[in-house]
């Protein structure tokens, strides 16, 4: 394999955490969540195999049961750390998706501002009171106060108190 | 430039639509599907790159069983409807 | 919309610092002494042809050990929130039996996988493999039934029990090399004639109980996420 093929892979493997992370992002469905989350975690396990790559060397399995000809090999290590990374990434997959499941369960919709709204909707309904800060809106589209009592009422209610 | 730099190139932008089709398909089950196929290139990559313990690890899970555990998902999920039509809060991004 | 900007702004500076970082590394030479040393060492000491194998089961033993528990937690956190009693998946109404297809070729390939599966399990020193892929296939094999016969699908009870069990050996031939004054998870038994069946110690046994307890856990997963719920 050339330096050329080296670096496209190198590319192949940061596209991947690229796009995932900017999925992680930007997706407003939860499901797409989880599916950008294993987009990244293929290109991270990716990148880290590469890291181990040896230029024109074989796979760490010892052929002919003789220790003997000693041949150059991949490092083992990144092998080893991404397979483990690959059985833990489909747990957690599972426990994401069965959280995606009860939060459609609970909430009726995938979509994250509609289950931010409704989470909010019953945090306040349990609490008894109103949300005092907002993500959503900027700050001049909040309700406004109540309007102060304009100098002129102030005038006509000066001298009856 | 040899004829692996070549199966790479392709791979990677096999890997690179694969990425994008997952995140920019409205149905959500293709996404999935998408996404499995990242995986299978991505275990072809481990071929190559001499590390077939991963590469077999990759096409089990990440092909094989991680596709099965989304497609149950997203039946769960209510998704998998392929020919009624998407309601209004499964529409996307 | 500037978050989105600023996110896709992020993810590209990210990609961009990841580049130059690994393209100031020297391509295709690994930086690593221990990974050299580990060939030079591994198979004279260890006795598994696949050296990925040694460094998985002897080098990093107990990481072995905490990846199983971090599988075994997130298995229990999906039932718990998925609603708590260990009940037999009820198949939904829309999907009965399958055809006929599906049943005959079920039948043909449920034994097959299994014998792939331990297969894969059981040369995991040898030839790439090893529990965790095979322990995939194992999990494959016992789901697929339920395609086509929902009504015989394994019991979760079965499964918990031999996950249980294969969790309990792969811990006690971690402890039975404390009795004979070694470290937890040092390979017993002798390295072996290399590339045989029966060499590499007790690593054969431990990656047994690996596919054994990644199988029965991934196919109570599996089991789990597809029963139908209260309310879908």
């Amino acid at each position: 394999m050339s330096e050329f093929g080296l670096v496209a892979l190198l590319v192949g493997a940061l596209g991947l955490i690229a796009i995932g992370i900017a999925g992680l992002v930007l997706a407003r469905n939860l499901f797409r969540l989880v599916l950008a989350l294993a987009v990244a975690e293929a290109g991270a396990n990716l990148l880290l195999v590469l890291a181990g790559f040896r230029q024109g060397a074989s796979a760490p399995i010892i052929e002919g049961g003789s220790t003997l000809h000693q041949v150059a090999m991949v490092d083992p290590i990144p092998q080893a750390m991404v397979l483990t990374a690959i059985v833990i990434g489909v747990g957690v997959q599972a426990l994401a998706l069965a959280l995606a499941v009860r939060a459609r369960e609970a909430y009726g919709s995938l979509d994250m501002d509609q289950l931010r709204a409704r989470m909010e909707a019953d945090i306040i309904a349990a609490a008894g009171t109103a949300p005092t800060t907002s993500q959503e809106a900027p700050s001049g589209a909040r309700p406004l106060p109540p309007p102060l009592p304009s100098p002129a009422r102030i005038a006509a209610e000066e001298p009856s108190s | 430039m040899t004829a692996l730099d070549l199966v790479i190139l392709a791979l990677v932008a096999l890997l690179i639509t694969g990425a994008l089709a997952a995140m920019l398909l409205r149905n959500l089950l293709g996404a999935a599907v998408a996404t499995a196929l990242v995986s299978l290139g991505v275990s072809v990559f481990f071929v190559i790159l001499r590390a077939p313990d991963v590469a077999l690890t990759e096409a089990a899970v990440g092909a094989g069983l991680s596709g099965l555990l989304l497609a149950l998902a997203a039946r769960r999920l209510g998704l998998w409807r392929i020919e009624v039509q998407q309601s209004e809060e499964e529409r996307q991004c | 919309m500037l978050t989105r900007y600023g996110s896709l702004l992020f993810a590209t500076g990210f990609a961009f610092l990841l580049f130059s970082l690994f393209i100031a590394l020297p391509m295709g030479e690994p930086p690593t002494l221990a990974g050299q040393a580990i060939l030079n060492e591994a198979a004279n000491s260890v006795g598994a042809a696949n050296i990925v194998t040694s460094v998985v089961l002897a080098y990093r033993g107990i990481d072995t050990l905490g990846e199983l528990s971090i599988l075994f937690a997130a298995a229990t956190a999906v039932g718990l929130v998925l609603g708590g009693q260990a009940r037999a998946p009820r198949p939904s109404k829309e999907d009965g039996a399958g055809g006929f297809i599906l049943q005959t070729g079920v039948d043909l390939l449920f034994p097959l996988l299994l014998v792939v599966g331990f297969y894969i399990i059981l040369h995991g020193h040898l030839t790439p493999g090893g529990g965790f892929q095979g322990g995939v296939v194992l999990a494959a094999a016992l789901v697929l039934p339920v395609l086509a016969r929902p009504e015989e699908s394994p019991s979760p009870a079965a499964l918990a029990w031999v996950e249980g069990l294969a969790g309990a050996a792969f811990i006690a031939t971690g402890l039975a090399a404390l009795a004979y004054d070694h470290a937890f998870l040092t390979p017993l038994l002798g390295a072996g004639q290399l590339g045989d069946l029966f060499s590499a110690g007790t690593l054969p046994l431990l990656y047994l109980a690996v596919g054994l307890k990644v199988g029965a856990e991934l196919a109570k997963l599996l089991l789990r996420l597809a029963e139908e719920g209260p309310a879908a």
